[in-house]
C-alpha cells in the first residue's frame, strides 16, 4: 500500500508480520501489539528495528511503559470516523515524549490528514489507488489553525497561528 | 470575494484578513471536496461527514444547510446576506433555529460552495454545525445587555468558536458536542442539557471563572449536566475544556450511537471517575502551552465593546403615553421587553410565532425588515435565541412604540414571549428525515387555540415544546409542557409530558400517560391549562409550581378521564 | 394511513432516492429510468422489489448519480397508488404545513 510522507508518496522500508508468521530479523518489521504482549521476551537482543500496531480500541497507555523498544507505532483506524487515534498519538507525543515514528493505518482519507499530521503522526498508509493529489493538497490549503498542537506553527494574533511552518 | 463590512457598531466579532484567509481557504476546500464526491473519489460514507462538517444535511425534500450564527448574535448586514440567500438559493425563507443557527430546507449540493462563498463575504460560515465535532457554542440572547450580566459570554463563545474550529484531535469525536454559557444570575441558555454547560461568574477579586457542568443532554436518555468542577480560572478555560475532550474522545461510546454523547459516559464511569480522569489530563495540561493568555482574552473582548449609548433618562414619557394610549403595545411591553443595564434602553424580543404560524420560520421579506429595524433601533445588530425567536438587544423606551408598529405590521409583533404561544418545534416529518411524526402542524393548532393575547398572560409563563422524534431537537423533556411525536404504525400519535425545566433549576419532564392523536393533544393541553387555572393559588403561581404542589393526578384524571 | 390499510395485502413497492447533484427526491421509473414524478414511479411485487432495489442502487452510486436509495409500501387510495406511510408521502408531495413547496406545488 502507498505511504504518506510528508504530502508525498514515499517508500516504505517497513513490513507487518501477521501473527503466527516469522519475524525476520535483518529488517524493521511491524508486530502486532497482542503479539509483542504475548511474546515480549522473544524480542530482546533484536537489533533491526522493531515497530508495534495498536487496534483503535488500545490507547496510548498501554503501551506507555515499552515506547523506547519500539522505532516504530502504527495507530489502527478501524473506520475513519473513529477519532481516537488522533488522542493516541497526541498522548504518545505529549504525554509520554514519544519521538519515533507514528504512522496511521487503516481506514483514513486525505480530508484527515492535516489533522494527523497536527497531532503527532509522521506517516500514512493509504488505500491502493489514491489520489496522491489530494495527500499533497491537504498539507496546503488551509494556512490557518486555531490552536497549538504538535506540529511547528508561528504565532499570528490571538489564537491564530500560522499552518505548515515547519 | 467581496467583503462587506459586517456593521461598524454592532457587538459581533469583525473578520480580520487571517479568519478571512481562513474561511476562504475553508470554501474553497469544500469545493473540492464537492467535486470529488461529485467524481467518485470519494464514497457516500466518506463524503457525509465533510458535507456535515460543513453544515449540509441531507433531509427529506432536499439539502437542509445550517448556518452558524455564532452566540446567536449578529449584524444587520449579516441578517441582509441571509435573506438574499434564501431568495437565490432557497425558496424565500430560512428557519431559526434552537441552536440559535438558521437553516435553509431546499439547497443544492452543487450551489453550496457558492453559498459558502456569499456567507464569508460578510463573515459568516456553516463550518462544524453538524457532525460530531464541537458545534456552534450558544450563550444568552440578552448577552451584553441583561441587567443581571456578571460575565460576557460572547468573549469567551468566541473564544472557543476559534479554538474548536478544525482542532486536529476533536473533529471525529464519539458524536455531537455542544456547549453553552450563561454568564448572568438567571440562566437564558439552558447550560444544564448541553455536553458541557458554563455558568461564568466572578470571585472577590472581580476575576473571571466558569464552573464546568458535564453530561447534560436530551435525546433517547436524557440527563441533567453534573458539576464536575465548581471553578476553573479564565486561563485554564482551555485546558480544562481539552482535558474534558481528550477524556470524551478515547473513551466515550462508538459501539452504539444511541450511547455514545459524553453524558452516557459519565453516567457510565460515575461522576466521580469521570471527574478523576479529566482532573489528571488537566494536571498535565497546565503548563504554559495551553494557557489562556489574558491578552488574547482582551484583544477578543475588544470586539465587543458596548455600543455608543446614549446617556438618557431610564423613565420615557414617550413609553408612558404609547402605552396608554395601545393596549395591544402595553401588553406587548409587558411580555416581549426585558430590562437592560443601560437606563432608558430595553430589550425586546421579536416573536416569531404568530398565531398559527409556523415556529422559526421567517421570509426573506421579514429577514430584511428585522435587518433595517436593528439597523435603525439597535446599533445594527441583533441576536438569535434558543426558543426560536429573534432580539433586539439595545433599543430606546423612546423608540419601542415605532418599533412595535412596524414589527406588527410585517406579524412579528406577536406579544408571546414565554408564553403559551412561544412554542418550540422541530421542524419534524414536514422536512427530518429522522422525525416519526410531525411538529408544526400541531404547534400550529395550539398557538391558533390560544391565540387570544389576554388568554395567554392570564395563563402565564408555560412553555410548550414539541419534537417529532426522541432526539429531541424540539427540547421537549425541559418543557413545562412538553410533547413528542411518535410514529404508532403508520400513524402520528403525541406523547405528553409535564414539568421539564430548562433554567437552573434544570428538570426533566414526566410522561403524563398514553399517547394521544393530533386533535386529542390540542384538548389535552387546553384541558391541562384549565386544570392548572383552577387549581393554582394565585395569579402568580406559574404552571410548574402548581404542578409540584398538586401533582400529576388532577391533570391525568382531566385527560383520561373518558379512557 | 391507519394501520389496517397499512398492512393491506398485496401492497406494491416504489424505489425511490434522492438525487446526489441537488437532493431532489427521485423515484425509479420504467425501464430503470429516474423520475422526479411518484405518478411515474413504476411498482414492484413485493417478491421483486429487493432485486430491482439491488441492482438500482449499484448503478446510482456507482454513476454517483442518487444516496439513501430504498424501496418503501405502496397501497392504493380509490384505485390511485398512493406512499403507504406518512413519511413517503410527505416526500412525495412535499411539506404539509406549505403546500406552495415541493412537488406538490409544481
Amino acid at each position: 500500500m502507498p505511504l504518506i510522507e510528508n504530502g508525498r508518496i514515499g517508500e516504505d522500508a517497513w513490513s507487518f508480520v501477521p501473527d503466527g508468521e516469522p519475524v525476520p530479523n535483518d529488517r524493521p518489521v511491524i508486530i502486532s501489539f497482542e503479539r509483542w504482549q504475548a511474546e515480549r521476551d522473544r524480542f530482546d537482543g533484536r537489533n533491526a528495528k522493531l515497530g508495534v500496531r495498536l487496534k483503535g480500541g488500545t490507547l496510548a497507555g498501554a503501551i506507555a511503559a515499552d515506547l523506547d523498544r519500539f522505532a516504530l507505532v502504527a495507530v489502527e483506524f478501524p473506520k475513519f470516523r473513529d477519532g481516537r487515534g488522533f488522542s493516541t498519538a497526541r498522548e504518545l507525543r505529549e504525554r509520554y515524549g514519544y519521538t519515533g515514528e507514528i504512522r496511521a493505518v487503516g481506514h483514513v482519507i486525505p480530508d484527515q490528514y492535516l489533522f494527523l499530521v497536527r497531532t503527532g503522526f509522521t506517516s500514512v498508509e493509504a488505500p491502493e489507488g489514491t489520489n496522491p493529489e489530494s495527500w499533497a493538497n491537504a498539507l496546503t490549503e488551509i494556512t490557518v489553525a486555531f490552536q497549538p498542537s504538535l506540529d511547528d506553527t508561528a504565532p499570528l494574533s490571538l489564537l491564530r497561528r500560522k499552518l505548515g511552518v515547519g | 470575494m467581496n467583503h462587506i463590512a459586517p456593521g461598524a457598531r454592532a457587538g459581533i466579532y469583525h473578520y480580520d484578513e487571517i479568519d478571512r484567509r481562513f474561511v476562504a481557504e475553508r470554501v474553497e476546500q469544500f469545493r473540492k471536496q464537492v467535486d470529488r464526491r461529485l467524481s467518485g473519489e470519494l464514497t457516500e460514507e466518506e463524503f457525509k461527514p465533510i458535507r456535515l462538517m460543513n453544515g449540509l444535511y441531507l433531509q427529506l425534500h432536499a439539502y437542509m444547510l445550517r448556518i452558524a450564527v455564532p452566540y446567536g448574535v449578529m449584524s444587520a448586514t449579516q441578517l441582509r446576506k441571509l435573506s438574499e440567500i434564501g431568495r437565490v438559493y432557497d425558496k424565500g425563507y430560512g428557519h431559526f433555529t434552537t441552536r440559535q443557527n438558521l437553516q435553509y430546507n431546499w439547497i443544492k449540493l452543487e450551489d453550496t460552495p457558492a453559498i459558502l462563498n456569499a456567507l464569508a463575504e460578510v463573515d459568516m460560515h456553516a463550518l462544524q454545525t453538524s457532525g460530531n465535532c464541537v458545534r456552534n457554542v450558544t450563550t444568552d440572547p440578552f448577552v451584553g445587555a441583561a441587567k443581571d450580566e456578571v460575565v460576557d459570554g460572547r468573549v469567551y463563545a468566541e473564544i472557543l468558536r476559534q479554538w474548536t474550529t478544525m482542532h486536529p484531535e476533536f473533529t471525529y469525536l464519539p458524536r455531537k458536542f455542544k456547549i453553552a454559557i450563561s454568564g448572568a444570575a438567571s440562566d437564558r441558555a439552558a447550560v444544564r442539557i448541553h455536553d458541557v454547560g458554563l455558568l461564568a461568574r466572578r470571585n472577590d477579586q472581580g476575576e473571571a471563572g466558569f464552573s464546568f457542568y458535564v453530561g447534560g443532554g436530551l435525546g433517547r436518555s436524557p440527563f441533567v449536566g453534573k458539576l464536575v468542577r465548581d471553578w476553573v480560572a479564565e486561563e485554564d478555560f482551555l485546558a480544562y475544556l481539552e482535558a474534558i475532550l481528550r477524556v470524551y474522545n478515547q473513551y466515550g461510546r462508538r459501539d452504539n450511537i444511541y450511547k455514545a454523547r459524553i453524558k452516557i459516559l459519565v453516567h457510565e464511569l460515575g461522576l466521580e471517575t469521570f471527574t478523576a480522569e479529566v482532573e489528571e489530563e488537566f494536571a498535565r495540561l497546565r503548563g504554559p502551552k495551553y494557557r489562556l493568555d489574558k491578552g488574547i482574552v482582551e484583544g477578543i473582548r475588544h470586539h465587543f465593546a458596548p455600543p455608543p449609548f446614549e446617556e438618557l433618562p431610564d423613565h420615557s414619557e414617550a413609553l408612558e403615553r404609547a402605552k396608554a394610549s395601545d393596549p395591544a403595545f402595553a401588553n406587548w411591553l409587558a411580555v416581549n421587553v426585558a430590562e437592560h443595564k443601560a437606563p432608558g434602553y430595553a430589550i425586546a424580543t421579536i416573536s416569531l410565532k404568530p398565531a398559527g404560524g409556523i415556529p422559526g420560520d421567517a421570509t426573506c421579506d421579514q429577514m430584511d425588515l428585522v435587518a433595517d429595524l436593528a439597523e435603525r433601533y439597535s446599533f445594527g445588530e441583533l441576536r438569535v435565541t434558543h426558543v426560536q425567536n429573534l432580539v433586539l438587544a439595545h433599543v430606546k423606551k423612546d423608540e419601542l412604540y415605532d418599533l412595535w408598529k412596524q414589527l406588527d405590521a410585517a406579524e412579528l409583533g406577536s406579544a408571546n414571549a414565554g408564553l403559551i404561544g412561544d412554542i418550540i418545534a422541530c421542524p419534524g416529518l414536514d422536512y427530518c428525515a429522522l422525525a416519526n411524526a410531525r411538529s408544526i402542524p400541531l404547534a400550529q393548532a395550539i398557538s391558533a387555540r390560544f391565540a387570544d393575547p389576554v388568554r395567554q398572560r392570564t395563563i402565564g409563563e408555560l412553555g410548550i415544546k414539541i419534537s417529532g422524534c426522541i432526539n429531541a431537537c424540539g427540547h421537549h423533556h425541559v418543557g413545562a409542557i412538553g410533547i413528542l411525536g411518535v410514529d404508532k404504525k403508520g400513524t402520528e400519535y403525541y406523547q405528553i409530558t409535564v414539568g421539564g425545566d430548562a433554567t437552573l433549576t434544570t428538570a426533566i419532564g414526566d410522561i403524563l400517560g398514553p399517547s394521544v392523536t393530533e386533535t386529542e393533544a390540542v384538548d389535552a393541553i387546553e384541558a391541562i391549562v384549565d386544570v392548572y387555572l383552577a387549581n393554582r393559588s394565585d395569579e402568580g403561581e406559574r404552571f410548574v409550581d402548581t404542578l409540584r404542589r398538586v401533582g400529576h393526578a388532577p391533570f391525568k384524571e382531566r385527560i383520561y378521564a373518558a379512557d | 394511513m391507519s394501520a389496517k390499510d397499512r398492512s393491506k395485502e398485496g401492497s406494491m413497492k416504489a424505489i425511490t432516492a434522492n438525487r446526489l447533484r441537488d437532493g431532489d427526491v427521485v423515484f425509479l421509473g420504467e425501464g430503470g429510468r429516474w423520475v422526479e414524478s411518484f405518478a411515474e414511479a413504476a411498482l414492484f411485487a413485493r417478491s421483486d422489489a429487493d432485486a430491482v432495489l439491488a441492482a438500482a442502487k449499484e448503478k446510482a452510486e456507482r454513476e454517483q448519480f442518487g444516496v439513501d436509495i430504498y424501496a418503501f409500501e405502496v397501497t392504493e387510495e380509490n384505485g390511485v397508488p398512493v406512499p403507504a406511510t406518512m413519511r413517503e408521502r410527505i416526500r412525495t408531495a412535499g411539506p404539509t404545513v406549505r403546500t406552495d413547496l415541493g412537488k406538490q406545488a409544481a
